[in-house]
């Protein structure tokens, strides 16, 4: 009887604290936002951050309270945003494809070995070495930190260059964030030019680390007729908006490294 | 309530922020103490939870303990008891305030949880139980008080510490002491410093 006492004892208070808890998740239940649970459920889960917030369960409350619009969401595409803006009732959201592009070239059939690296394999270690192995200050290391970020199998390390298949590519950013060098941008998937290089170097300069690099020959931006070629610091660019992809800056490039995307 | 009576409560109450200090003096919640510091706000929403727990915890387990477990002569069951009740306890509160004040739930919602089985909580509802063994005349007003002092004790040292270490990150520190051992260094430092309030109280409240 003596042990009795204090288990009934501790057993009420538990049994006690068990039922007021219960009764307590009911009668003070909060509702959840069902659009915020059917915004989730659609999103792709991959919680990568393309969008800007926490994950999924971020943007999809985001999203139901209305601080952010549809479309933000990159590895979901075109059909979530559609889907999401069906569910917020705020219509069609259109909603341009994007993909990662990596602004460079330099092969190592183009460029040359400065120095042997023995280190770790990484471009991010090899590139406070002097900048890296490569004969270009701005070009690809080809170790590949921007492979292993990749989520979706769309990066793949060609002869010491990266390449990104943009059919592969959702453009959720994290190569982006993950090469050294900044090569890596993202761009719309369209009927557009896109320069294949960074080095910000004097033509000359270029000219000696790397063989197909960009000389700011100004050639492109002369004949482009909509404006959407600028040369500056050496280095052309492309506004994607402005681009009609008509493919004469590619063909005027004397370097060949103005490349068309989109083009089957 | 007279004037005496006051007077002792402020007594406790300096004494448990100044004298007693649950983290400098007794050692108990380092855990939060080291890991919520880093920054001013975070310090301070942790701190807030701890207090508003510590006094309901001490305002559901004193009764608990007083009417229940002493007169069954079961006051050995109190620590399994009290952590029983003050999980239950943090487990209702989080609920309540999510249904009834959203705002306060989100700002204090991450901490809440994590205090459910902090030892500084179990400590003030444990160690004024002592005090009431050792002086008849500290009451549950008394008991709910210290509570009450404990928690504000607990955000002084959490903020204090938390601008120590913001200042902290702009010093150039040895590398061999970067990290925790620098952290350690200072909140030793800090709790050396709290031993200076020593029979202060004793003389204000005389």
């Amino acid at each position: 009887m003596e042990m009795l006492t204090p288990i009934m004892i501790v057993g009420i208070i538990g049994l006690l604290a068990g039922v007021i808890l219960a009764v307590a998740s009911v009668v003070m239940a909060v509702p959840k936002d069902e659009r915020a649970e059917a915004l989730e459920a659609i999103l792709p889960g991959a919680n990568c951050g393309a969008c800007g917030y926490s994950g999924c369960p971020g943007y999809a409350a985001a999203m139901a309270k209305g601080e952010a619009v549809p479309g933000l969401c990159s590895p979901g595409g075109a059909d979530v945003a559609k889907k999401c803006g069906e569910i917020l009732g705020s219509g069609d959201v259109e909603m341009e494809r994007k993909a990662a592009f990596v602004r460079c070239m330099g092969s190592s059939d183009n460029t040359t070995e400065k120095m042997e690296y023995d280190g770790l394999e990484s471009c991010t270690a090899a590139s406070l070495l002097n900048g890296g192995t490569s004969s270009c200050r701005f070009g690809c290391l080809g170790l590949g930190d921007c492979l292993k970020v990749c989520d979706y199998g769309a990066i793949k390390i060609c002869n010491g260059v990266a390449v990104i298949d943009e059919e592969k590519c959702v453009a959720c950013g994290k190569c982006e964030k993950a090469c050294p060098k900044g090569l890596i941008k993202l761009a719309p998937v369209k009927k557009m030019a896109v320069v294949r290089c960074s080095s910000c170097d004097k033509g000359r300069d270029t000219m000696q680390s790397c063989k197909v690099g960009c000389i700011g020959c100004m050639k492109c931006q002369k004949t482009c007729e909509a404006g959407a070629v600028t040369v500056a610091n050496g280095l052309a660019a492309v506004d994607p908006e402005k681009c009609t992809g008509c493919g004469k800056c590619a063909e005027a490039c004397p370097r060949k490294i103005i490349t068309m995307c989109g083009v089957q | 309530m007279d004037a005496q009576m006051i007077r002792s409560l402020v007594a406790i109450f300096l004494a448990a922020i100044l004298t007693e200090n649950y983290v400098l003096n007794k050692f108990l919640g380092i855990c939060p103490f080291l890991g919520v510091s880093k920054k001013l706000d975070t310090a301070f929403g942790m701190s807030c939870a701890v207090t508003v727990v510590m006094v309901i915890a001490t305002a559901v387990t004193w009764p608990l303990y007083t009417y229940i477990l002493v007169p069954q002569g079961l006051e050995y069951l109190q620590t399994l008891v009290f952590i029983l009740v003050i999980a239950a306890l943090v487990q209702l509160l989080e609920t309540a305030l999510h249904k009834y004040m959203p705002p306060l739930y989100n700002s204090l919602g991450i901490y809440l949880p994590l205090i459910t089985t902090n030892c500084a909580v179990l400590g003030v509802t444990m160690l004024v139980l002592e005090k009431g063994a050792a002086d008849p005349s500290f009451g549950f007003v008394q008991s709910l008080v210290n509570a009450f002092g404990s928690g504000v004790g607990f955000l002084v040292a959490m903020l204090l510490f938390a601008g120590v270490r913001e200042r902290l990150e702009d010093c150039d520190i040895p590398e061999t002491f970067r990290g925790l051992p620098i952290t350690l260094v200072a909140a030793s430092l800090v709790a050396v410093s709290f031993l200076g309030f020593n029979g202060v109280v004793d003389r204000l409240a005389g």
